[in-house]
């Protein structure tokens, strides 16, 4: 009897200790400073200016990896062939870099030195220290979290459903658009929300990649850690408002309609 | 019995609560994250301008006293974590108001002013698209300068006042970063992203020719001292004092020299 008991208890304490650990920090952000205050600065031209460079990019950039993102996993998720895994493990792989690493890796192949950086300035493409500079490092740190969630939701639909569309007559095309993806659709919302959540909270990629300017490559992260030295409040109200935003996404994975079935889950 | 299994019982948890508490302490506060080896006794926690990373690298290894850990950042950001209660033994600062800042509020000693510095105007050693100042002005220059509450971006608004109202809205039209400390500005620079930024003398001299300088005209050249003080509280008050000696007249000035840095100006603190 008491052999049993105290195993619960220790479990009990880890979850105690674990909750207070993690919730405390989000709880003062919102209470270090009277709401009155926080939702004035939130009136700050230049924090507005951050928030609706934050929602823009974002959106272009989550945009930018459904388009692509969703037919890439379809074929990994349904081919076999030699060094998948490979592939597999190329497309998750930024989802575990650094945020400096991954500003770095995007400078040496995107910056004007470069591998690519000759041939964006022949197309007159500029990303460095661009608002599309933001797009880009946005879909690199965003995009693998929409396509291993999507390559999970693709594995887990019944091919036999696939085939049945197939014998019915229709063409590949059509059996992707009318019976994969609206039976996946659960499992790539996930994925977009996650991918979404990653991509409002970038910070490293984007100073290094991207910089800093009002209105051009100024993101709310940014924003935050510019105004940390001189007006706490203001970097508080706006980590309230990435907090609310960040939380809605993880609310909408939980609430997503039907079975999402997890990365990791399959395969 | 059944006292000594409920003590064993309570014995784990408070064991396992503590922990938890000491692994998140830890990582809470610990900059480095290593466990110092034991040649040096004492560990002196100092916070330091970016701009400072070559120099105090050397005083690091110079400094025999304690071993140092530094945390390199702009000397805004570093203050503003002192003044939510980080404890630093040491502050040194890329001006001197910064300091006096927080010493008005209690947070540290009598700043001591320890070097100088010079602004100028630094280009890709490489390119050509920037070769004085008048080539700011031209439209498709892109320009790298520090962000308003950083030291170097306040000295690069008092260089642009001083050059006259066309020619500072003509730069600040071309400038397309502003960084949160002098470092983010030379990377901008090393990697070809600007074509100019305003950065400290020692900064060029740091990246052993990647970077070349123009000197400012003389008359928009301000002053540049670097100010340094002992936070309220420290844990290691000895070997902070022994730092900052070393920074005025001992191996830490020889550092500071090699680095490029110059004297400190003629002391206006005791007006303060």
């Amino acid at each position: 009897m008491i052999r049993r008991t105290w195993f619960p208890i220790v479990l009990g304490a880890a979850l105690a200790l674990a909750l207070a650990f993690l919730a405390l920090p989000v709880i003062a952000i919102f209470t270090n400073t009277a709401p009155g205050r926080i939702i004035g600065k939130l009136g700050d031209p230049a924090a507005t200016d951050a928030l609706r460079l934050s929602l823009e990019t974002s959106s272009i950039a989550m945009a930018a990896v459904v388009a692509v993102g969703t037919p890439a996993a379809y074929i990994l998720a349904t081919r076999s062939f030699r060094g998948r895994s490979a592939v597999v493990t190329l497309v998750e792989l930024p989802l575990v870099l650094p945020p400096a690493v991954a500003g770095i890796a995007l400078l040496a192949a995107l910056g004007p030195d470069g591998i690519l950086g000759g041939a964006l300035r022949t197309a007159h493409v500029e990303l460095v220290l661009q608002t599309a500079g933001v797009v880009v490092a946005l879909a690199f740190v965003g995009a693998p979290f929409y396509m291993r969630q999507a390559i999970a939701a693709f594995g887990a639909v019944d091919p036999s459903l696939i085939d049945a569309a197939r014998t019915l007559g229709s063409s590949e095309a059509a059996s992707f658009g009318r019976v994969a993806v609206p039976v996946a659709a659960p499992g790539l919302a996930a994925g977009l929300a996650l991918a979404w959540a990653r991509a409002i909270g970038e910070f490293g990629a984007t100073l290094m990649f991207a910089g800093s300017l009002r209105g051009v490559t100024q993101t709310a992260p940014l924003a935050i850690y510019d105004r940390f030295a001189t007006d706490f409040p203001a970097a508080l109200a706006l980590s309230a408002v990435l907090v609310v935003a960040s939380a809605g996404l993880l609310l909408a994975v939980k609430l997503v309609p039907g079975r999402v079935v997890l990365a990791g889950a399959a395969r | 019995m059944r006292d000594v299994r409920s003590t064993t019982r309570w014995t784990a948890a408070a064991g396992l609560a503590l922990a938890v508490f000491a692994v998140g302490a830890c990582g809470g506060t610990s900059r480095s994250g290593t466990s110092p080896s034991r040649a040096k006794a004492h560990t002196l926690t100092v916070f330091a301008a970016a701009s400072l990373t070559t120099a105090f690298g050397a005083y690091a290894r110079d400094f025999t006293t304690a071993r140092v850990h530094y945390s390199f950042g702009g000397s805004d950001q570093l203050a503003a974590q002192i003044e939510h209660g980080l404890k630093p033994d040491v502050f040194a600062a890329a001006n001197t108001q910064l300091p006096e800042r927080l010493f008005a509020k209690g947070l540290v000693s009598r700043p001591v002013r320890f070097a100088a510095n010079r602004l100028v105007i630094a280009v890709p050693a490489r390119a050509a698209k920037v070769r004085g100042i008048r080539d700011l002005e031209r439209p498709g220059v892109a320009i790298a300068i520090g962000s308003p509450t950083v030291p170097i971006g306040s000295y690069t608004r008092a260089v642009l006042a001083r050059l006259g109202p066309g020619t500072r809205t003509a730069i600040l039209r071309n400038v397309r970063s502003q960084e949160p400390d002098v470092n983010g500005i030379v990377g901008k620079l090393t990697q070809g992203a600007v074509d100019a930024g305003f950065t400290y003398a020692t900064d060029v001299r740091a990246t052993k020719g990647a970077l070349r300088a123009i000197p400012l005209p003389r008359s928009a050249q301000p002053v540049v001292a670097y100010a340094a003080a002992i936070v309220s509280g420290a844990a290691e008050v000895p070997a902070a004092r022994a730092f900052l000696s070393g920074l005025l007249a001992g191996p830490g000035r020889h550092d500071l020299q090699a680095a490029g840095f110059l004297p400190p100006p003629a002391a206006s603190s005791s007006t303060r």
